[in-house]
């Protein structure tokens, strides 16, 4: 083995035990570099959350109720549970029925999630408009969320 | 003129061949800037969601593309420094150091200016973002160390080393909206699926890119020049000073 090979070995190997080092260290740490947390998530824990937390998911359709005084209750829902959201102030521009937001706040003894922070989550779709209104004229659009946010 | 990219090794005829380089490569930069920012500023129509927010996007992408661009080669650089001791290698990595950072500086704010009206904040810790706020600190940490070791070739060593151990950064970057839960999008353009830009949106987009890799190229070869210069202006220095260099 030349001087060089020797170098480039070490430097190889160390690479291959650090990147399994920090592998493991946010593989152990996943749940906390997650933004937030599913409705199923929520619902399945049953117990309640009683540190501040987020909660992402899509807007479920027909459940955006505005009353007065700016205050807001909708649904995020991750298509299979839901968890009701109340929410007093302004909205982000995106929001609306079927959009991802992850919401800001705490769950109250009622199991109603109260937001003091509303976020919209933009996809990753770039299109002009025309190409959606003929998308969805030929019937193959697949709605706002398009999959649920992940 | 050059017989093999090895020739370049030397520093002498890397600032002959760059001196004829230069210009060639200013013009491409100029023209391709021209085409993009026509296109993106001009042609591209506005997005369904974001209207003419999405025009961000066409300084925004490229940005934060170019600033892992430049910690790629900056990481190759540092293997030319520590495997093969190559003269030019602590050069380039150095030359390109202050140039990431100013790509990483300008994705942060112009993303920064697009989360607020879309998202709905300013900044949000999530995985993303962090990870990109890391890539800049890395990159003011190594200027921090070139400037704070005054021997060069312990100063090249020291640097080499963290840029490598800050290499492992550019994959959590790339993936960390697919590993993790995050407000930032995922992927648009380099994903498994194909692109999911509209054509009219994804051209300008790409042109920009190429301009911005332009750009990166003109500057760091304009940096590299004047980093050899100075190393000699500073070993003639400790020559006339000590009767030795």
């Amino acid at each position: 083995m030349t001087r060089k090979q020797r170098r480039l070995t070490l430097i190889g190997s160390a690479g291959v035990v650090l990147g399994a080092a920090l592998g493991l260290v946010l593989y152990a740490l996943s749940g906390e570099i997650a933004l937030f947390k599913t409705p199923t998530e929520i619902v399945e824990a049953k117990a309640g959350f009683a540190e501040r937390l987020r909660i992402g998911g899509l807007v479920e359709e027909g459940s955006v109720v505005r009353s007065e005084a700016a205050t807001v209750s909708f649904a995020v829902t991750d298509t299979v549970n839901a968890v009701p959201v109340t929410y007093v102030g302004l909205l982000p521009d995106l929001f609306r029925e079927g959009q991802g937001v992850v919401v800001e706040g705490r769950l109250d003894g009622a199991g109603i999630f109260r937001a003091d922070n509303v976020l919209a989550k933009h996809d990753e779709r770039y299109m002009p408009k025309e190409v959606v209104d003929s998308l969805k004229a030929q019937g193959v659009w697949e709605g706002e969320g398009g999959k649920a946010a992940n | 003129m050059l017989k093999s990219v090895t020739d370049l090794a030397n520093p002498t005829r890397f600032l002959a061949f760059t001196a004829k380089a230069l210009p060639v490569l200013v013009g491409l930069t100029l023209a391709l800037f021209a085409v993009g920012l026509y296109g993106a500023l001009v042609l591209a129509p506005p997005d369904y969601q974001q209207g003419e927010t999405v025009k961000i996007m066409f300084i925004h992408v490229p940005a934060a593309w170019l600033s892992m661009f430049t910690y790629g080669l900056m990481t190759v650089s540092a293997l030319g420094t520590l495997v093969w001791r190559h003269p030019l290698a602590d050069v380039a990595a150095r030359a390109a150091a202050p140039i990431g950072a100013a790509f990483t500086f300008l994705a942060l704010v112009t993303g920064s200016l697009w989360g607020k009206p879309m998202w709905g904040t300013w900044w949000i810790w999530d995985a993303r973002l962090t990870s990109v706020l890391i890539l800049f600190i890395m990159y003011l940490g190594l200027l921090a160390l070139w400037r704070t070791v005054e021997e060069p070739t312990r100063a090249a060593k020291l640097a080499a080393i963290l840029i490598l151990v800050g290499s492992v950064n550019l994959p959590i970057i790339k993936f960390s909206v697919d590993w993790w839960n995050t407000l930032h999008q995922p992927a648009s353009v380099f994903r498994m699926d194909g692109p999911t830009i509209d054509g009219s949106m994804l051209w300008p987009l790409l042109v920009m890119a190429l301009a911005f890799t332009a750009l990166m190229l003109t500057l760091h070869l304009m940096a590299m020049r004047n980093e050899i210069l100075r190393r000699r202006v500073r070993s003639l220095g400790l020559a006339a000073a000590g009767g030795v260099a």
